[in-house]
């Protein structure tokens, strides 16, 4: 009996992007590649092992033998082509971002729309019953590692051809997607009762290790005091998402805390576009009058540790030898005075009414920062905006902000899924026009292996963190709650967090 | 009386479609973009341009609201964009909630209430009255959040007597078949499901129902008081007719009416406090859901399921209204 | 989400005579009543007491509202209490929780009288306007008090909260949105007793003698028939007062309003307060204790108002 903080959108993983929904899709399907227990590195799943070609454009995949789908139907190479061929041949109506923001982000585009020419995948082709070839136009060095995505899971031809619809209107809602998903899990969806609860059975033909639960309930529960209560008065088992306030109580009432490791980054970003953050003296600054430890203690997690660069220490391409601005906040001061900004308005953007995974408590983070900001002199004009619509609107919409709180979760274990996705291009977010660093980071796309791409990304690491369009704050570590029945769950810092491994007392 | 009523159904349409009007325009009035809410931290602005041609968002309003009208007629309320479920389908799957929890805490404050109420008056100025009164008033002005929070923390985190969210327990797997879970449980004589459906509704009902138990004691009592010192009522006790009597027969008759003209005003407190109570409470209704709604700028379901609850609203006022005239001949002749 | 009355009680009927001043008799006689009443006095004691401190806030504290000053005290789970520098303690930002108690009580009085007046001035003028023309007859007086029913009707289609929280959403995010839209949701209950008042009074045997005896119209509605409607205005005023106060804490409730942190309000606080209840109840229980006192202040003294005002009530 589990509680999330929202209800699942859709039960079919490709059309998904929310936490959700991929928490169900995790236990019903799978994909070619998995991770280590623990780890954002990819592991063997479906897919026993493979061989990447010389070019980097070919990936051969041998399957795993005897695995079939929920509905019976045998798991091989035809199925892995039929789920490729499938993604890339999705109609226009399905193109956009809400519906297929994953793997319009990776591959770049489908047979078909605009933008068919930028297109990475080529075909797919069954060599024999377990083997399967992905033939790709250019380089994408993170192809492996995206392969553990669920949305990229395997479903089953049979299933899709009888009752999904991809050009449906709302192809999120149809019977395949609310009734009848079939994947390879150890999971089967008993029943989604939309408002309620998803309810799975284990499946007793599971290829791999079976679950030892017999049934495992997904209710929504929105608040995380609320979560909290819940599992206190013995009406839930876990939750996610615990807030930063309980964590200390619920340990000490005896129920256990299972940490993830961070695979995020939470920032203070910086807009270039409004002055006086157009200085690099200024931007400095800041920087030196953040004391993070204080920031991590009076808002976020245990646990949590505070971090140097945008993409935390697991992730390909970091450098140990970042230039780092500790807290100092007679630097800080001096900066400023050189920079002739003393006293200086800021507008200090952040958001009400949310709760992110590396942004636990937003008000509280911003407060703290605040004081530290007026502590060296900084006049701090305060804007709050509720997350939705407004906040994100105003950060990433307009130029029309100062300096902010976000972060982001990192999805698969690429670079380009942390750095690419703030500084790739231009945007109204950071306000700056830094081309080397957009090459930069263009050219690291292009490389083909993670091996190769580690020196130029740990370089670009160096030169945005000396460029400092904003200041890394932490990696929040989020949290799970258990009660002590609950034995052996496993964390996941991409939250492939699989139930068969569970066990209840 | 029947042409009372079709008087008012007639009345209805105008202002339904004069509200439809206002929602349209007021829905895409409010600032914010449901694509930028939908993409979330993902947005980007191509896609929020490819999400906005999908849902038709760039063309001309006129074009729009004509679509939309289409649509309606066919009986078509759209979809949410959020989750692209058909607005009615997800109103008639929440609203059952809210009404199961308000009808609750109807019934809690009249049944309660009303007994109240004439007891007070009956005992009037003694300390009976004076602590009837003092804690109506106390309940009246207390926030109805403020006491849903008491109430959880107290008897659901604390004591533990009662659960702490949902409608139901999700291990139950109860058959759900008018979503109204007390009732269904009876239908389906799944009595552990219907009772465990109850034991949820007990908090949050209790919450939602203070306020209105308040005002109807108040009013009953005030009420009766008047009633009890009218000179007719005088008369017969003069007369010796026992008290037991008078009470019933013409008292509690000539005092119900504005208790019940009360009941119907109730409806519109209990909307609002149910979205509050639904939100400490997790509870499943239509209150929480719109407003995410809002939030996310989710035109169908603001545009759907406002309209449905203008349309439920006039439907009671206009049960209130006839009730009235049932008790109160002269109010007919109007 | 105001108090309702039954339409028997909201306009006094019986008091009204041929003074050449109809205004001062009933007046000085409820003074008398209010005075005698002990409800009506703790009543207006409370809204006192309220409303001094909400005018006198800054001389009550030396901090400034929201200004999160000792933020670096407070962590996730433990927010420091009363102590000798913060007689209240600290709140889960990190500022002084008396001073965010007495802002809040000014930010409260604000709203709450801003919105009533709004409500007021154009619910009553609706009203008026309704009700004078309605009760003077004619085509183009029915017609009018059709009109401005028909649009007191659309408002009163959907819950009033739902109304509010509409509107707010509208204009965004900051207190005038707030004010507006507590002040838009009244309107229709002020416009619906101006009307009523007018309209029952305009059938009253002293309207009637005075029309007969040539008087002009226009007169007999300013000069009698308005003042004897402003009693139970007042009395709704005032009732009305002690919901804004509590609608506006619902809607912070909600997330909607003012979100600037140096502006403190009790509903705010409470949202705020919420999931550190365990750490810091008083967190919590103080903003809401508060609530319910300026309510209950306003709500008892002008129910014992209304009763002064109508001496046929007797309690």
């Amino acid at each position: 009996m589990f509680a999330g903080s929202a209800e699942p959108v859709t039960l079919d993983p490709f059309f998904a992007s929310d936490g959700e929904s991929f928490r169900v899709a995790r236990q019903i399907f799978e994909g070619l590649v998995g991770t280590m227990p623990g780890t954002a590195d990819p592991a063997p799943l479906l897919a026993k092992e493979w061989e990447v070609g010389e070019d980097g454009l070919t990936y051969t995949f041998s399957l795993e033998e005897g695995v079939k789908f929920h509905d019976g139907t045998d798991f091989n190479a035809e199925a892995v082509c039929f789920n490729f061929d499938r993604w890339y041949n999705m109609p226009e109506s399905a193109q956009t971002d809400d519906l297929t923001y994953y793997y319009a982000a990776l591959f770049r585009g489908f047979a078909t729309g605009d933008r068919a020419e930028e297109a990475i995948y080529e075909s797919c082709s069954a060599d024999d019953e377990l083997t399967a070839t992905i033939t790709l136009q250019s380089p994408f060095a993170g192809f492996i590692s995206s392969m553990s995505l669920p949305a990229l899971s395997m479903q089953s031809p049979t299933a899709l051809e009888e009752y999904q619809d991809d050009a449906a209107t709302n192809p999120r809602n149809t019977e395949y997607s609310t009734e009848r998903p079939v994947g390879t899990g150890p999971f089967t969806l008993e029943s989604w009762e939309r408002g309620e609860q998803v309810t799975l059975t284990a499946n007793d033909d599971y290829w791999g290790e079976p679950a030892s639960i017999d049934e495992a309930v997904v209710v929504a529960i929105a608040e995380p005091k609320a979560r909290a209560d819940a599992l206190r008065n013995g009406e839930i088992d876990g939750y996610d998402l615990v807030g930063p306030a309980d964590i200390g109580p619920l340990e000490g009432d005896g129920f256990q805390i299972v940490n993830r490791e961070a695979f995020n980054v939470l920032y203070l970003g910086m807009n270039q576009k409004q002055a006086p953050l157009d200085d690099p003296k200024v931007r400095q600054a800041i920087a030196h009058a953040i004391n993070r430890d204080e920031v991590v203690s009076a808002s976020l997690p245990e646990g949590t540790q505070t971090a140097t660069q945008f993409i935390p220490e697991v992730v390909n391409g970091f450098a140990d030898d970042v230039p780092t601005y500790d807290y100092d906040p007679e630097a800080a001061e001096q900066l400023l005075e050189e920079a002739g900004a003393t006293g200086a308005t800021i507008e200090f953007n952040y958001p009400t009414d949310v709760s992110r995974p590396y942004m636990p408590a937003p008000e509280d983070t911003f407060n703290v920062i605040r004081t530290q900001l007026e502590a060296v002199g900084l006049k701090i004009k305060p804007t709050a905006d509720k997350w939705d619509p407004d906040y994100l609107e105003k950060i990433q919409g307009t130029p029309g902000h100062g300096i902010h709180l976000l972060g982001w979760t990192g999805d698969y274990n690429d670079t380009d899924n942390f750095l690419g996705v703030f500084f790739g291009a231009k945007s109204n977010e950071w306000g700056f026009d830094n081309q080397e660093i957009f090459d930069g980071l263009k050219e690291a796309r292009g490389i083909p292996t993670p091996e190769e791409q580690e020196t130029l990304y740990q370089e670009l690491n160096r030169q945005i963190m000396d460029y400092l369009p904003g200041v890394p704050l932490a990696h929040p570590v989020p949290s799970l709650a258990f009660s002590p029945d609950v034995e052996g769950y496993q964390q996941s810092p991409v939250q492939d967090e699989v139930w068969n491994v569970i066990t209840l007392n | 009386m029947l042409r009372f009523v079709l008087r008012r159904l007639a009345l209805m349409v105008p202002v339904l479609i004069g509200l439809s009007i206002l929602l349209f325009a007021w829905v895409r009035a409010l600032p914010g973009d449901p694509s930028r809410a939908l993409l979330g931290e993902r947005a980007t602005p191509e896609g929020i341009e490819r999400v906005n041609a999908a849902y038709g968002f760039d063309k001309p309003l006129i074009e729009q609201y004509l679509t939309y009208v289409g649509a309606l007629l066919r009986g078509d309320f759209g979809e949410s964009i959020q989750t692209g479920r058909p607005v009615l389908e997800s109103f008639t799957e929440r609203f059952p909630a809210t009404l199961e929890l308000g009808a609750t805490a109807l019934l809690f404050a009249v049944v309660l209430g009303v007994p109240l109420g004439y007891v007070a008056a009956r005992s009037q100025g003694r300390l009976l009255d004076t602590s009837v009164v003092s804690g109506s008033l106390l309940g009246v002005v207390t926030p109805v959040f403020f006491l849903a929070i008491l109430l959880k923390l107290v008897f659901a985190d604390k004591l533990h007597w009662l659960p702490t969210a949902l409608r139901q327990d999700p291990r139950m797997d109860a058959t759900h078949i008018t979503n109204f879970y007390v009732l269904d449980g009876i239908l389906t004589r799944e009595w552990d499901a219907s009772w465990d459906a109850l034991t949820h509704l007990v908090l949050p009902a209790l919450a939602l129902g203070t306020i209105p138990l308040a005002i109807i004691v108040r009013i009953t009592r005030a009420s009766v008081s008047e009633v009890l010192h009218e000179d007719y009522v005088r008369t017969a006790e003069a007369k010796g007719l026992a008290r037991g009597t008078v009470s019933r027969r013409h008292v509690l008759r000539n005092a119900l009416l504005p208790v019940v003209t009360t009941i119907g005003l109730q409806a519109g407190l209990l909307f609002s406090g149910a979205v509050l109570t639904e939100t400490v409470f997790a509870f499943n209704g239509i209150g929480q859901y719109l407003f995410e709604a809002i939030g996310s700028r989710d035109y169908p379901v603001l545009q759907g399921f406002i309209i449905f609850i203008a349309i439920v609203y006039s439907l009671i006022n206009l049960l209130v209204d006839v009730s009235y005239g049932l008790i109160d001949p002269r109010v007919r002749a109007a | 989400m105001t108090i309702p009355l039954p339409p028997s009680q909201v306009v006094p009927d019986g008091v009204i005579g041929l003074d050449a001043d109809p205004g001062v008799g009933l007046w000085r006689g409820a003074f008398r009543r209010l005075r005698r009443n002990p409800s009506a006095i703790i009543g207006a004691v409370m809204v006192a007491i309220f409303v001094l401190v909400a005018i006198t806030a800054p001389l009550l504290t030396s901090y400034a509202p929201g200004s999160a000053e000792w933020s670096g005290q407070v962590t996730p789970s433990s927010v420091p209490g009363p102590s000798p520098e913060h007689f209240l303690g600290l709140d889960r930002f990190g500022s002084d929780m008396w001073t965010q108690m007495v802002y809040g009580a000014q930010q409260s009085l604000v709203y709450g009288v801003v919105s009533t007046a709004i409500g007021l001035t154009v619910g009553a003028s609706l009203g008026a306007l309704a009700g004078g023309f309605g009760s003077v007859g004619g085509r183009i007086g029915d017609w009018v008090d059709t009109a401005v029913m028909r649009l007191v009707d659309i408002m009163l289609s959907i819950p009033s909260l739902l109304l509010a929280v509409s509107i707010a959403a509208l204009l965004g995010q900051n207190s005038y949105a707030v004010m507006i839209a507590i002040g838009a949701a009244q309107v229709p209950i002020f416009a619906r007793l101006l009307r009523g008042s007018m309209l029952s009074q305009g059938k009253a045997d002293y309207v009637l003698a005075a029309d007969a005896l040539g008087i002009r119209k226009t007169r007999i509605v300013m000069g009698h028939v308005l003042p004897n409607s402003i009693g139970p205005t007042i009395v709704q005023a005032t009732l009305n007062l002690a919901t804004a106060i509590i609608e506006v804490a619902a809607l912070s409730y909600l997330g909607l309003g003012e979100s600037d942190p140096a502006v403190a309000e009790w509903g705010r606080m409470l949202v705020a307060a919420q999931d550190r209840f365990d750490a810091a109840p008083r967190l919590a229980l103080l903003p809401g204790a508060a609530i319910a006192f300026a309510a209950l202040g306003f709500t008892l003294f002008g129910e014992a108002l209304r009763e002064a005002l109508d001496p046929k009530s007797r309690r």
